[in-house]
């Protein structure tokens, strides 16, 4: 008799685990958005990537559609190789172009696709060729002083 | 190695850190046989106990039980020869989270893969051989002293051992549950053919039912004899113990210095 | 004043000591539960048992604080996030911190109070009442008997009571964020999504849970099995499962975070 109810119990203790753990993987986690479907990769090179992650969100138009999977540095080109796992569902032309974004002034790096024209469409292993890369503030304020410092020498 | 002697404990030694318990002491335990160890608290006798169950390791001698050397036993060794004995602890040991039945049963279904309506009978013949069927569904904590005594019996002996030994059967029984118990231990024996290593204090009950006694005093044995022998004998130490004098060779008074001494120095410490 | 101060010194030398035999012990012990558990996975049943008594117990002590837990959690990130106008973030906030640190180090700690302090105290009992040497006796290993089963038991509860913890952490973000303060439902899951990883943030989780379970019931069964057999010795006993569950657990998220976080860039 007691025997059976703490099998009982056993049982539904354990499916009770697991099923928070479901909820967890797919209703909190993104289990069910990127790694239930399958993904293509393909490579892109940046000149800077800022402080671009592993796993940053890839979006076009602001929705999300893959993921940055892997960050390297060329080193035949002094380049920034990065692998974008994008979502299967989401074709996108050859030509499309990858930018380094920011999400609002301070936030978080993504990778940001505008796509192109072309007909033929990105596969698994293609390269991305039109990048623009991250903004460095340092650099985006020297260029402002040295402009201004230009404008003002210009003046007198 | 006497094949009549299923237990014989050989010059055994031994002590807690330095403090010596034991100081060469040697038994025989025939076959068939009740053969009690007594002696007041503190002796030794639960530990010569211990010593048997191979629980711990003398420091000198060695205890054989059919012809084995305990401590020289293996993990293995000892969990076998263990199978083949059983003890009683002194106030039951009965595992708290089990019901009677599971209680008794516990040996049988760790040890031997029974179907369960045949431990079901076995469980319920050693119930019934201690007087306590009717009580298999109740919990220890609804047992009495004496219950709790008797369980403790049938679970150790629901293996049939050939060797069982008992630690104090008797501490804190009233006179009925403890003669109650006292002739269980003898029909249980008999009945087993087994071999019964009685530790105990109290002479009055254990005159009746043992067949040989050993007393201990001071880590060795100072007296033994068949129960008749012990009745007449005429020797200090086995007559105190008999009769229940106060003072004798086993002093009432745990060694100290001089009385006088130790009062004069609390006088003299208050005083200042 | 100064035999005060050598006495204060050999007191701390003392302890130290103590300590550095009980880690010593207890990893010994620990190696001894290990070989001896054979007999838990042969008869499941024992593991079973203890499951229910372990973790089928602590159920609604975990469930209700991980709602209340995450009901605080929603309340006071809604606070803070509102100033910045970030307030859909809650969801992330709440999840997050559930996920990563509080589920599996507030479950830790409340298993180790409600199941840990059980274990030590049961098995200490067992032992001050001669039922495991009686076993013994028996030729039935109380490590493989008794320790180990309770050992598995916890191993497999933790994880489980983590998640729930965690799960009911986000229902209860999700009943101060959404239904509360109302904060746009698809907003709180999608922001949530997109922020937790299922393999680097819940896995994680469940990683720590798992250490956080052997270790709570490692040293729950360690002393209990090591107590004195007398009535203090086992509450003494019961008090440092407690307490040094509690540190072993702070501690050991310290070391598992600091991993996990270096994996991760």
């Amino acid at each position: 008799m007691e025997r059976t109810t703490i099998d009982l119990w056993f049982g539904a203790f354990v499916l009770a685990g697991f099923a928070a753990l479901l909820v967890l993987a797919l209703k909190v986690g993104n289990l069910g958005a990127d790694h239930a479907n399958s993904v293509y990769r393909v490579e892109a090179r940046f000149d800077n990537i800022g402080g671009l992650k592993v796993r940053a969100p890839v979006r076009s138009s602001g929705v999300l559609v893959g993921r940055v999977a892997d960050i390297r540095f060329d080193n035949d080109r002094f380049q920034a190789s990065v692998t974008l796992a994008l979502d299967a569902r989401y074709g996108f032309p050859k030509d499309t172009s990858a930018s380094i974004l920011t999400s609002g002034l301070l936030g978080e790096q993504y990778v940001g696709l505008d796509a192109g024209g072309d007909e033929k469409k990105l596969k698994d292993g293609d390269r991305i060729t039109i990048t623009q890369s991250a903004v460095v503030l340092e650099r985006l304020i020297g260029q402002f002083l040295f402009s201004k410092a230009q404008e003002d020498g210009a003046k007198k | 190695m006497s094949e009549e002697n299923l237990v014989e404990i050989d010059a055994v030694s031994f002590g807690y850190d330095r403090r010596p318990v034991l100081e060469g002491i040697s038994m025989r335990m025939p076959r068939g046989k009740i053969v009690a160890i007594m002696g007041g608290s503190g002796c030794g006798k639960t530990t010569l106990l211990r010593l048997t169950g191979g629980q711990l390791r003398p420091t000198r001698g060695a205890v054989r039980i059919a012809g084995q050397v305990v401590h020289e036993l293996d993990d293995e060794g000892l969990y076998a020869l263990r199978r083949r004995m059983s003890m009683l602890f002194q106030f039951g040991a009965l595992f708290t989270d089990m019901s009677v039945f599971d209680n008794v049963a516990f040996p049988l279904r760790e040890h031997a893969d029974l179907p369960e309506p045949m431990v079901r009978d076995l469980v319920l013949m050693k119930l019934e051989a201690v007087g306590l069927r009717g009580a298999h569904a109740l919990m220890p904590s609804e047992l009495s002293g004496g219950m709790a005594r008797r369980v403790a019996l049938a679970r150790a002996v629901v293996m049939d051992p050939m060797l069982i030994l008992y630690d104090e059967p008797f501490a804190g029984l009233d006179p009925i549950a403890m003669s109650v118990v006292g002739s269980l231990i003898r029909r249980l024996n008999d009945a087993l053919g087994a071999t019964s290593i009685l530790v105990t204090h109290d002479v009055v009950e254990s005159l009746q039912i043992v067949d040989y006694l050993y007393f201990v005093a001071e880590g060795r044995v100072v007296g033994e004899g068949t129960p008749e022998e012990i009745r007449r004998t005429t020797m200090p130490v086995v007559r105190q113990f008999v009769h229940g004098e106060i003072d004798g060779p086993v002093p009432f008074h745990y060694p100290a210095p001089g009385y006088d001494a130790d009062v004069g120095l609390a006088a003299a410490g208050g005083a200042r | 004043m100064i035999s005060a101060l050598r006495g204060t010194l050999v007191r701390i030398g003392h302890n130290f000591i103590e300590n550095v035999w009980r880690v010593g012990a207890m990893a010994r012990f620990f190696a001894m539960v290990l070989l001896a558990s054979g007999t838990s996975f042969r008869r499941f049943r024992l593991v079973m048992r203890e499951v229910y008594f372990t973790g089928v117990l602590s159920l609604i002590i975990i469930m209700v604080s991980g709602l209340f837990v995450g009901m605080v959690l929603g309340l006071q990130g809604f606070e803070t996030l509102q100033k910045y106008g970030a307030q859909e973030s809650i969801g992330v906030l709440v999840s997050l911190s559930l996920v990563r640190e509080l589920g599996p180090v507030v479950s830790a700690l409340l298993f180790a109070s409600r199941a840990g302090s059980a274990i030590t105290a049961e098995i200490g009992l067992m032992k001050a009442t001669e039922q495991l040497t009686a076993m013994d006796m028996m030729a039935v290993s109380p490590t493989a008997r008794v320790i180990a089963p309770r050992f598995w038991a916890g191993v497999i509860s933790m994880p489980m009571l983590a998640a729930l913890f965690s799960a009911m952490g986000v229902f209860g973000g999700y009943l101060v964020g959404v239904v509360l303060v109302g904060v746009d439902n698809g907003a709180f899951w999608s922001q949530m999504q997109a922020a937790v990883d299922f393999r680097y943030d819940v896995m994680s989780g469940v990683v720590k849970s798992l250490v956080f379970g052997v270790a709570v019931t490692v040293i729950a069964t360690f002393e209990g099995f090591d107590a004195p057999p007398t009535a203090e010795g086992v509450s003494g006993a019961t008090t440092r499962t407690v307490v040094s569950s509690a540190l072993t657990i702070l501690a050991l998220d310290l070391v598992l975070t600091a991993f996990m976080l270096r994996g991760d860039h």
